[in-house]
């Protein structure tokens, strides 16, 4: 956030709104069933997963998944580069 | 959607700002996540997701072509998981888990 008020000027309630908006955006065309592409960064991706049948991990009771649309995010290349190229831990 | 398309909305849906703005704010918030999670931060945007870092340790792989065994350095994964919020929005308000039988 800090970094958005200085690189862009912006006053800081502002650069907030702005870091909302953007979120906002995505989250509503991930709704929508649509892919979002942050070249350099990732892909958040919408998948429909089929009805399966499942267990309950507490009781273990058995129980039919209903199909349904899950949310993953795939990192770029350069991301996962990024995020290795650390020092060791 | 792609980044630019991202730009063009924001723009839509903030105009005060000139396409410039628009586009270094979009890459900025990008770059700090970036440099976050390189630095091994987790990052939280509410409403919307938690972003981090996964270690996963050494292990033994197989090259699939040939079949022969390789070894696998430790290394460290970026993972996202979407928020309680978006994940029930992205799944169509549905409820979630699945029905007894």
């Amino acid at each position: 956030m800090n970094s958005i008020n200085q690189r862009v000027g912006l006053a800081k309630t502002q650069a907030q709104d702005l870091v909302e908006v953007v979120f906002e955006i995505i989250s509503e065309r991930l709704c929508e069933g649509e892919r979002v592409k942050v070249s350099g960064f990732g892909a958040f991706v919408v998948s429909q997963k089929r009805a399966r049948r499942g267990r309950n991990p507490q009781t273990g009771a058995p129980l039919v998944v209903q199909p349904r649309r899950v949310l993953s995010f795939k990192p770029s290349q350069l991301l996962k580069e990024l995020v290795n190229s650390g020092k060791s831990w | 959607m792609t980044k630019s398309a991202l730009v063009d909305e924001l723009l839509a849906r903030r105009a005060q700002l000139s396409r410039r703005q628009a586009e270094l704010v979009v890459d900025t918030i990008f770059e700090t996540l970036s440099k976050a999670l390189a630095a091994g931060r987790r990052v939280e945007i509410r409403g919307f997701g938690v972003f981090g870092v996964k270690e996963r340790g050494p292990r033994q792989g197989r090259n699939p072509k040939t079949g022969e065994l390789v070894h696998i350095a430790a290394r460290r994964v970026p993972f996202f998981r979407a928020g309680e919020e978006l994940r029930m929005e992205v799944n169509g308000r549905l409820k979630r888990g699945g029905v007894e039988t």
